[in-house]
């Protein structure tokens, strides 16, 4: 495999795709990405490891149509992310997000905060509330869905992220550091739900993580550095 | 509901600078309608004493002020005679002072007029009236103001006068002047053999428009208008509506700045929620829709203070003695919906820049950099 790109080994076809992306900012002073490759597969889980600014973040963003690539080729789900496409459909039905810090928003509760997404997406509320009930149902939330953010615990914040990016029944879920603000054993277990609702809703997974253990439970672990993206040896 | 949830939410959080906002439109809308109002009720008891059983006001053409205005006798009396004419009085209106009230309106009439046929008598005998030449007849708060009762001899501008008669009129302009026998308001204004106006009320009223040819063609100088119509033509009364809704507009105008600021405000603390709301999925629109809803529950519920603080207002006013009467302060419809209108679209405006500057946040700066 070539050190500069990293392939998807399924079968599966190709959903989310990187080709020889590049990203820099403030006009060009800071390069972040240089050429970078990169293809997951549907149903994959693909962990993104790296030193803070390798460029992991930036990559999840532009996955998630949140910025533009100065150069080369992203697509997601065979639709090419650029200016002209249409972002609110990515957005609303392509993709979800879960952060490092929850990015919850904590005067709402959190069945208020998990529709969000139905809301931006004009989805009905029986629709909402039938897929609320069944996410918060499969992560345990279901006696907190009245209560506000704040009441909750690090791990149930971050099972609620996880639950909005969810909603709308996402392809692809796109993790940036899911577990880096919980102690260790919230950590394990909120990874773990994250592993199994994603196997089970059939989504592919890109998640930016430091945590060496937790890549490599994933199908993939690519590594990033020097702007580019390598597939470790050990790790095929 | 989340939609709704999400703009009571913010505005909830931030309840001091929410409330101030609220109450900075609250109080320009409860400006607005009490000088609006109090000011068209003025015009409205005005243009009252002008159609008091009359449809028809001669004036003189082209004058700024009807104080100003000087009608022939000779015209009332040959207009009198007209055939299609019931009636015709001649007014002369008069501002005189005494030693504590500065504004007193004397109403200079005859004896027929209907504004003495027609008024109740609280004191005095309405067949006295312009018997004399120092007869006045006071009405009820006039006399109140100037401590006058029947008989009382009253100094009034630059003569002291003999009451003769109290009155009380639906009219709070009438029930604060003095009613003088047209002859001696002539002299005592120094406009003998002339009036200010003539009110003319026809046999049938559908010969308004015959009668204002008449007029127009035997006295050129003079012009005739149904009541109506000299109301929203009178240059003094478009001056004051026009000032009433200046003063209201520039109320509304600071409203509209504090919710502009409350906006701004509101949007720079939570930028990065904005960025959360377009990660999941939400359109420029609905962020600017967000903004604006906020602005406008903030001016709804200011309008609705400010209407109920207004009116509360005005029934204070209504019950101060000295304004007794003096002002009609029965807020109309559509005073109510232009204010409620002025307040939904000051609101709007105050969120134009902040709902302008939300939709330009992008989320990726603000996911990272906050």
């Amino acid at each position: 495999m070539n050190s500069s790109t990293a392939q998807a080994s399924s079968k599966n076809r190709i959903v989310v795709r990187a080709e020889d992306v590049w990203k820099s900012y403030d006009d060009g002073a800071i390069e972040v990405l240089k050429g970078a490759n990169f293809e997951a597969a549907e149903g994959q889980t693909v962990a993104l490891c790296g030193p803070s600014g390798c460029g992991k973040s930036t990559l999840l963003h532009l996955f998630g149509g949140l910025d533009s690539p100065d150069r080369g080729r992203v697509s997601v789900n065979g639709m090419e992310i650029n200016r002209h496409s249409d972002l609110l459909r990515l957005l609303r039905h392509e993709v979800g997000f879960v952060f490092q810090l929850h990015n919850l928003i904590p005067d709402l509760t959190l069945e208020e905060n998990c529709l969000i997404p139905t809301v931006a997406a004009g989805i009905d509320r029986r629709t909402a509330q039938a897929r609320l009930r069944q996410l918060t149902g499969r992560t345990g939330l279901t006696h907190r869905l009245g209560h506000r953010i704040q009441k909750l615990s690090g791990g149930e914040r971050q099972r609620t992220a996880l639950c909005r990016a969810l909603m709308n029944k996402p392809k692809i879920l796109l993790a940036d550091e899911p577990t880096g603000s919980l102690d260790e054993s919230a950590s394990a277990a909120v990874f773990e739900l994250l592993l199994d609702i994603v196997a089970t809703e059939g989504a592919t997974l890109v998640m930016a993580t430091h945590d060496r253990s937790l890549a490599e439970r994933c199908d993939r672990l690519l590594e990033m550095h020097s702007g580019r993206i390598h597939e470790p040896e050990y790790a095929r | 509901m989340i939609f709704l949830r999400l703009i009571v939410t913010n505005l909830r959080r931030h309840r001091i600078r929410s409330f101030i906002s609220i109450a900075g439109i609250a109080f320009s809308v409860a400006a607005m309608l009490t000088v609006v109002t109090i000011l068209q009720g003025a015009i409205g008891m005005f243009s009252g004493i002008l159609s008091s059983d009359s449809e028809i006001i001669v004036f003189e053409r082209n004058v700024s002020d009807l104080f100003f205005s000087n009608v022939p006798a000779a015209a009332a009396d040959e207009i009198d005679d007209w055939p299609m004419v019931l009636h015709a009085d001649p007014v002369l209106f008069g501002i005189v002072s005494s030693a504590d009230h500065p504004i007193i309106t004397c109403f200079g009439v005859t004896a027929a007029d209907a504004r003495i046929r027609k008024a109740t008598w609280l004191e005095g005998d309405r067949l006295a009236f312009a018997q004399h030449s120092d007869d006045v007849v006071l009405g009820e708060r006039a006399a109140e103001f100037l401590g006058a009762r029947l008989d009382d001899h009253v100094p009034i501008g630059h003569a002291v006068f003999h009451v003769i008669g109290i009155l009380k009129t639906a009219n709070g302009f009438e029930d604060g002047g003095v009613f003088m026998p047209l002859s001696s308001a002539q002299g005592f204004f120094h406009k003998e053999g002339t009036s200010s106006v003539i009110t003319v009320k026809l046999r049938n009223k559908d010969d308004a428009a015959s009668f204002k040819t008449m007029v127009k063609e035997k006295f050129p100088n003079l012009i005739g208008l149904e009541s109506a119509e000299f109301t929203r033509s009178y240059s003094q009364f478009k001056i004051l509506k026009a000032t009433a809704w200046a003063v209201g507009g520039c109320g509304l105008l600071l409203g509209g700045l504090g919710v502009a600021n409350t906006m701004i405000m509101s949007v720079f603390t939570r930028i990065r929620e904005i960025a959360i709301l377009r990660v999941n999925g939400f359109s420029h629109l609905q962020v600017a829709a967000m903004i604006f809803g906020e602005s406008g529950v903030v001016s709804l519920l200011g309008a609705v203070l400010g209407l109920v603080t207004g009116t509360c207002l005005l029934f204070i006013l209504k019950q101060v003695p000295a304004l007794h009467g003096y002002v009609d302060v029965t807020v109309q419809p559509f005073v109510l919906l232009i204010v409620i209108l002025l307040a939904l679209i000051t609101g709007i405006a105050g969120a134009l820049y902040p709902a302008a500057y939300a939709m330009r946040i992008r989320a990726v700066e603000a996911l990272r950099f906050e």
